[in-house]
């Protein structure tokens, strides 16, 4: 299935609701044959943008550009976007082979060309020999797979996912985000898909967009996103965090509100105004010292996680891997990290 | 969608509605006035025979609902309180009545109340009685053949309301130590309240304008404004009086319409 | 116990409300020449009688596809107006559903008389497409009530899903939602029908004389009880027992919605 994915341009959309805001000037570009997650709570307007980008709403003001095209006010029918939902919206009354044709059927494909490109679809989905069978006759998992079969059967230029794995279990769930990034991958298709599952969003990912309240906060790659998070909402967001704020004192050292110093690897001019991150599994030993007793420490298989009540004031998660010294509530215990592992923003 | 839109499906149905059910029946209803004064009305409410008309016909609407309210709230019970095997057997049993021909029904009733009909002569045969009951072309006949008409229409609603009953509060009732009937009295009785209504105004309303059963089981000696509607239209041609007779009835229809909105509309207000 | 007394004046209920249906089956297969009870032999002279006497079977047949076109004419008219009260959003909708539920209300009586000095004046009594439009009317509030409900219970997604797809609003209509609406089509249709071949009053005064079967069995009955009324009403009985298991087997019911 040769793709002919093209790149997604969004400028300066604006949708309003009443008096709600849903979305506040979002501009987004997208690579042709990236897969971008768009990552936020609910009500941050994810699933507006994407019903903007799909033709389901009208933007207020702004425009949306597949390979240069303006296709802003052009009907959802015409705009050759796959989408996948998250209640599968398969056609209930159609066998599994009638769905994934039923695209083709609207693009007036002659016959013997279905059902060769059904075929193909369903092999790459890998439910070949399925076609005859009636939607409610699958599982979950099956019926997403005939939903991405038919999204993509048509060769569209774009694929978008709605939350489609929300209403699975954790390990079809799984399966599922390693399924659509292999075949995304194989397809080179431009994917936007929409969670507000962070881990979720790390797995599929070339680049995630964290959307929150009608705005991106930051489009960056994963590993910048959650090394380098540009904010406090994308912090927390994204991860466990402990976020503080503090003043630069000097060069390479920061004293936070509670009253604490903490050593930093970050060229932030003296004066200024700055946020720390430091993520739970970070710690260690380090030039940063925290000594404290422990809340609550819960065993959680392949780590262990612990809140601390520093005796300077500081609460903080700790993340430890397990197998070794295992501490208990109650317990003092002493924790370190490097300047280097501390975020600074 | 965009607002004011969708209308346009519904154009050809209501071109239907205005010219073959708005005109006819204004126009019927215009017909009262023609003469340009209210002298229709005058002879419709205010000479003795006519009023009795209207009388009777209010008074059979009555008992009718009455009756239909007794019978049917324990069937609508049972049919909402049992299991589904058994529900829709009762279903099939309440439903095949209500869709079987108005005039099949009444005829049946016509054999079975007649003089020499199944019912008298099983009297007679075991010596209950000697005379055959006199139950065809009264009030009793055409009470019996409405309630039969119509109690379908009282087992629907209430087999809803009972339905919806939230059976939590049933279990709390009989948790603290509620008999059966005061679980009944106190508990299903008020609650249902709403269904009791509901049917009861829909059979009211639809006895008032009955004509079929009146006009074969009444046997002409029992007058439903309905009933003397057609004989005005038919055999008198007296068409204004005819159109005032329908006026009143509709207003009166109407009116217990209306007021039933009303009084629920008022309930739902805490 | 009380359980027990429950059932049993329930029972005794049930008895009353089929008896009328049982009665006239030994009736119409009695051997008497005049209505006897109990019927003092078996003998299908009644229906003889019926399926010989052109006048019946003439009936019947008018009966048949006045019921047909209802059908047909309330679905084709109450199907978009259904879509309209459902879906639409404009000024007068309230009105609209309540002008469409309106022959349920007003009293037949008043609309049998009012459309015969219409339709007289329209040189329309007698036409059996006058009385199709008058049954329409009539059979309009069913097939909207039964078609909102329908409506209501329907997944928009698989709409958006259709578009999205590329199908335009008229595909989507006739391959996705009117497919997926058959079960309350198909009830829907069926009321119609049955409402219309049951109907008495309308007929009575727009029919003339080419008679419905209702009519012609009101107009026997008042002159004479023959038992080919009995007969008749077996015939209908059964009709409307095929009609309902229809229902039940590829319709979708009122049940949901007691009024």
């Amino acid at each position: 299935m040769a793709s002919r994915s093209a790149d997604l341009n969004v400028e300066g959309v604006v949708k309003r609701f009443g008096e709600v805001v849903a979305l506040d000037g979002v501009s987004l570009d997208i690579a042709s044959g990236e897969l971008l997650t768009i990552l936020g709570p609910s009500g941050s307007g994810k699933t507006t943008l994407l019903k903007v980008v799909a033709g389901f709403e009208t933007p207020d003001a702004g425009s949306v550009r597949v390979d240069g095209l303006d296709i802003t006010a052009m009907p959802p029918a015409r705009r050759d976007i796959g989408m996948v939902f998250q209640n599968y919206a398969l056609f209930p009354h159609l066998t599994v082979a009638r769905n994934v044709a039923f695209p083709l059927e609207m693009r007036n494909v002659a016959k013997p060309e279905i059902e060769r490109r059904v075929g193909e679809a369903l092999g790459l989905v890998e439910l070949e020999g399925y076609g005859q069978r009636l939607p409610r006759q699958l599982s979950g998992g099956q019926q997403q797979r005939v939903a991405l079969a038919r999204a993509i059967v048509f060769n569209p230029r774009l694929l978008l996912l709605d939350e489609p794995f929300g209403a699975l279990d954790r390990k079809l769930r799984e399966t599922m985000q390693l399924e659509v990034r292999r075949l995304q991958r194989r397809l080179g298709l431009t994917t936007v898909f929409i969670t507000h599952d962070q881990e979720e969003a790390l797995v599929l990912s070339d680049r995630i967009a964290v959307m929150n309240k009608g705005s991106i906060e930051q489009v960056a790659s994963t590993t910048e996103i959650y090394e380098r998070p540009a904010n406090d909402f994308v912090a927390d967001f994204v991860g466990e965090s402990n976020i503080f704020h503090g003043t630069v004192t000097e060069v390479g050292s920061v004293t936070l509100d509670a009253g604490r110093r903490l050593l930093i690897a970050h060229p932030a001019r003296v004066g200024s105004r700055v946020g720390v991150l430091m993520r739970p599994e970070r710690f260690g030993r380090g030039a940063n010292s925290f000594t404290g007793e422990v809340k609550e420490a819960v065993y959680l298989g392949s780590s262990l996680k612990l809140r601390l009540a520093c005796d300077d004031g500081l609460e903080l998660i700790v993340r430890q891997p397990a197998g070794g010294p295992m501490p208990a509530t109650g317990n003092r215990v002493t924790v370190g990290i490097e300047p280097e592992s501390i975020h600074v923003f | 969608m965009s607002s004011r839109s969708g209308w346009l499906p519904a154009t050809p149905a209501l071109v239907l509605l205005f010219a073959f059910f708005l005109l006819p029946v204004v126009r019927m209803l215009g017909f009262s006035l023609e003469s340009g004064t209210l002298d229709w009305y005058a002879k419709a409410l205010g000479e003795q025979l006519y009023l009795r008309v209207f009388w009777n016909t209010f008074e059979i609407a009555v008992f009718v609902t009455a009756v239909c309210l007794l019978l049917g709230y324990p069937l609508g019970f049972l049919i909402a309180t049992t299991t589904p095997g058994w529900a829709t057997l009762g279903f099939i049993f309440v439903l095949l009545p209500l869709w079987t021909s108005v005039l099949v029904r009444t005829y049946a009733w016509m054999v079975l109340l007649g003089r020499n009909g199944v019912f008298n002569r099983w009297l007679i045969d075991i010596g209950l009685i000697s005379d055959p009951l006199p139950l065809l072309h009264n009030f009793t006949g055409v009470l019996i053949g409405m309630v039969h008409v119509l109690l379908p229409y009282m087992v629907l609603p209430i087999y809803g309301a009972v339905r919806r009953l939230d059976p939590a509060l049933v279990a709390a009732a009989e948790g603290l130590g509620a008999s059966s009937w005061r679980i009944f009295w106190r508990i299903y009785l008020p609650l249902t309240l709403p269904g009791i209504f509901a049917g009861s105004v829909i059979v009211f309303v639809l006895s008032l304008g009955f004509f079929i059963t009146p006009a074969l089981l009444g046997g002409g000696k029992v007058m439903m404004v309905a009933v003397l509607i057609e004989q005005e239209v038919r055999q008198t041609l007296n068409w204004p009086f005819a159109s005032a007779l329908s006026a009143v009835l509709l207003v009166l229809t109407l009116g217990v319409y209306a007021l039933a909105q009303s009084s629920t509309r008022q309930e739902a207000r805490p | 116990m009380s359980r027990g007394l429950l059932i049993a004046v329930c029972t005794a209920i049930y008895i009353f409300l089929m008896l009328p249906l049982v009665v006239v089956f030994p009736i119409s297969l009695s051997s008497a020449p005049y209505m006897q009870f109990p019927p003092p032999g078996f003998s299908t002279q009644w229906y003889d009688r019926y399926l010989e006497d052109p006048q019946w079977i003439d009936a019947t047949l008018r009966s048949l596809y006045v019921g047909a076109a209802t059908a047909v004419l309330a679905l084709a008219l109450g199907v978009p107006l259904a879509f309209a009260l459902a879906r639409g959003r404009f000024v007068g909708r309230g009105l609209v559903d309540r002008l469409a539920l309106a022959p349920l209300i007003v009293p037949t009586i008043i609309l049998s008389v009012g459309l015969y000095g219409l339709f007289a004046k329209l040189k329309l009594i007698g036409e059996w497409y006058g009385l199709v439009v008058a049954h329409t009317v009539l059979a309009l509030p069913f097939v909207v009530l039964v078609m909102v409900a329908g409506l209501r219970d329907f997944d928009r997604a698989l709409e958006q899903a259709a578009e999205g797809l590329g199908a335009s609003r008229w595909r989507t209509l006739l391959r996705v939602t009117l497919p997926l609406l058959r079960p309350s089509l198909v009830s829907a249709g069926l009321l119609a029908f049955i409402s219309s071949f049951d109907e008495l009053v309308v007929a009575l005064f727009l029919a003339g004389p080419n008679m419905t079967l209702p009519k012609k069995m009101f107009d026997n009955i008042l002159m004479e009880i023959d038992p080919t009324i009995a007969a008749v009403s077996v015939i209908q009985i059964l009709l409307v027992s095929i009609v309902l298991v229809l229902i039940g087997r590829f319709g979708r019911g009122l049940q949901g919605s007691a009024r």
